[in-house]
């Protein structure tokens, strides 16, 4: 199985859109991709003790999205993608920061102070190009 | 045929006092069913009469287009586990499904037992007595989908179960619903199961039908809506008002909308299965018996 699911209990978005999304996520992180078969609608139903048809529901949607396909007889295939041209830089990006993590690690900094930093650095960097902060 | 299971102004009396009556609902093929209500309300009596084990008073209750009462045709396409999965305690697991292969001739599939009580851990000579309630529970339902039903009622199957059990109960049953396509009609007091579990509602009320119909058509016509106090008249958009409170200054509203609500003017919310049941089955609960108890409201 390419992908499982897991179900938030907490979360308010409904039991179908929660699997619609977790499918979107893999396919934008370059988990899923093009020809994967989708997990089998029985599989999904048992494994999280929910009505298959919820899981139904959502492939019905991914279908209607574009991004899968149903066969019938044999399951439900990804066909689309949501990654990005940005996809193959993200793993040596990742690697990048994954050093740097490390870095404020050793000099210190506690998973707050990393995320405060980051949050700033962000702001200040990316604000001037991209990102409009108004504050009123 | 799409109803599997239908109900048309259903009656059952013990005596004078009316278990169930002109109850109405149909349940269409390949759904799994919600059977709701406060104690007493009648879930138990209508099972029986689905199963035929109780004969109308008024009314008719129809499986797959055949009455059930009296009626052996219908027997092999139903599957009833009763509350407290009664099953012959000093036979053992194996015993159980040669029995009802020998008890259902028509469709009994033993291969379906056979398997889940092997993956369950079941061996076939442990004797059912000394079995866990949640193992009881499993025992009867592989029984029950051996019978490869096309319509299974399961009285309060997962009531006394701890979480982990009932868990792996529901989880059994939806594997095998999403396998064969059985029709499903449960009764259970467990609401927050049954939001992931079931896509249609049935919800009994001092033995009436309160509220039915699909999961998703219900959801989508109830809002909450928050917003100044309200005086009562009518709100454009709003069918129904199912359920309100008010403070000095706030009302707070559950409705059946059948329109655009001002969202000015309300803070319209969609609410989840559970909160519905609730909303419904509050409101004419708290007619105050503050007289007969000599206290003031």
């Amino acid at each position: 199985m390419v992908i499982e699911f897991v179900l938030d209990g907490r979360s308010k978005v409904n039991t179908y859109m929660q699997l619609v999304q977790q499918v979107r996520q893999a396919l934008r992180v370059g988990l899923l991709e093009s020809g994967d078969q989708l997990p089998k609608v029985r599989d999904v139903a048992q494994a999280l003790a929910i009505n298959p048809n919820t899981v139904l529901k959502a492939y019905r949607q991914l279908e209607m999205e574009g991004l899968a396909e149903g066969r019938p007889g044999v399951g439900t295939f990804v066909t689309g993608t949501l990654a990005g041209a940005s996809l193959m830089h993200q793993a040596e990006l990742r690697a990048d920061l994954v050093g740097w993590l490390r870095r404020a690690q050793t000099a210190g900094l506690t998973a707050d102070d990393i995320v405060a930093l980051v949050d700033t650095t962000i702001r200040a960097t990316l604000a001037d190009d991209v990102i409009v902060v108004t504050h009123t | 045929m799409d109803a599997v299971l239908e109900a048309d102004g259903l009656g059952k009396r013990y005596g004078n006092r009316w278990a169930l009556r002109d109850c109405t609902f149909s349940l269409p093929e390949g759904q799994v069913a919600a059977l709701v209500g406060p104690n007493g309300a009648g879930k138990s009596t209508l099972l029986h009469l689905a199963v035929g084990l109780l004969r109308p008073d008024d009314g008719s209750v129809r499986v797959l287009g055949q009455q059930p009462y009296d009626n052996v045709a219908v027997l092999p396409d139903l599957g009833f586990v009763a509350q407290d999965t009664p099953l012959y305690r000093d036979f053992t697991a194996a015993e159980l499904v040669t029995m009802g292969g020998k008890l259902n001739r028509a469709r009994w599939d033993a291969s379906v037992a056979r398997n889940r009580l092997a993956q369950l851990g079941i061996a076939p000579h442990q004797r059912v007595g000394t079995l866990s309630g949640g193992q009881r529970a499993q025992v009867a339902l592989a029984l029950a989908l051996s019978k490869r039903p096309r319509l299974l009622l399961l009285d309060e199957p997962v009531a006394s179960l701890d979480p982990l059990a009932r868990h792996e109960f529901l989880q059994a049953l939806m594997g095998s619903v999403a396998e064969t396509g059985t029709t499903v009609l449960l009764s259970s007091h467990l609401l927050s199961d049954l939001e992931r579990v079931c896509d249609h509602l049935v919800l009994l009320e001092t033995a009436k039908v309160r509220l039915t119909g699909s999961v998703d058509d219900l959801l989508g016509t109830h809002r909450q809506l928050i917003g100044a106090r309200h005086d009562g008249s009518a709100i454009p958009g709003v069918a129904a008002v199912i359920r309100e409170s008010h403070t000095d200054r706030q009302s707070t509203l559950l409705v059946r909308v059948d329109g655009w609500v001002d969202e000015t003017r309300w803070t319209s919310t969609e609410v989840g299965l559970e909160d519905l049941i609730l909303g419904y089955l509050g409101d004419h609960r708290r007619q105050g018996s503050h007289a007969a108890w000599g206290v003031t409201a």
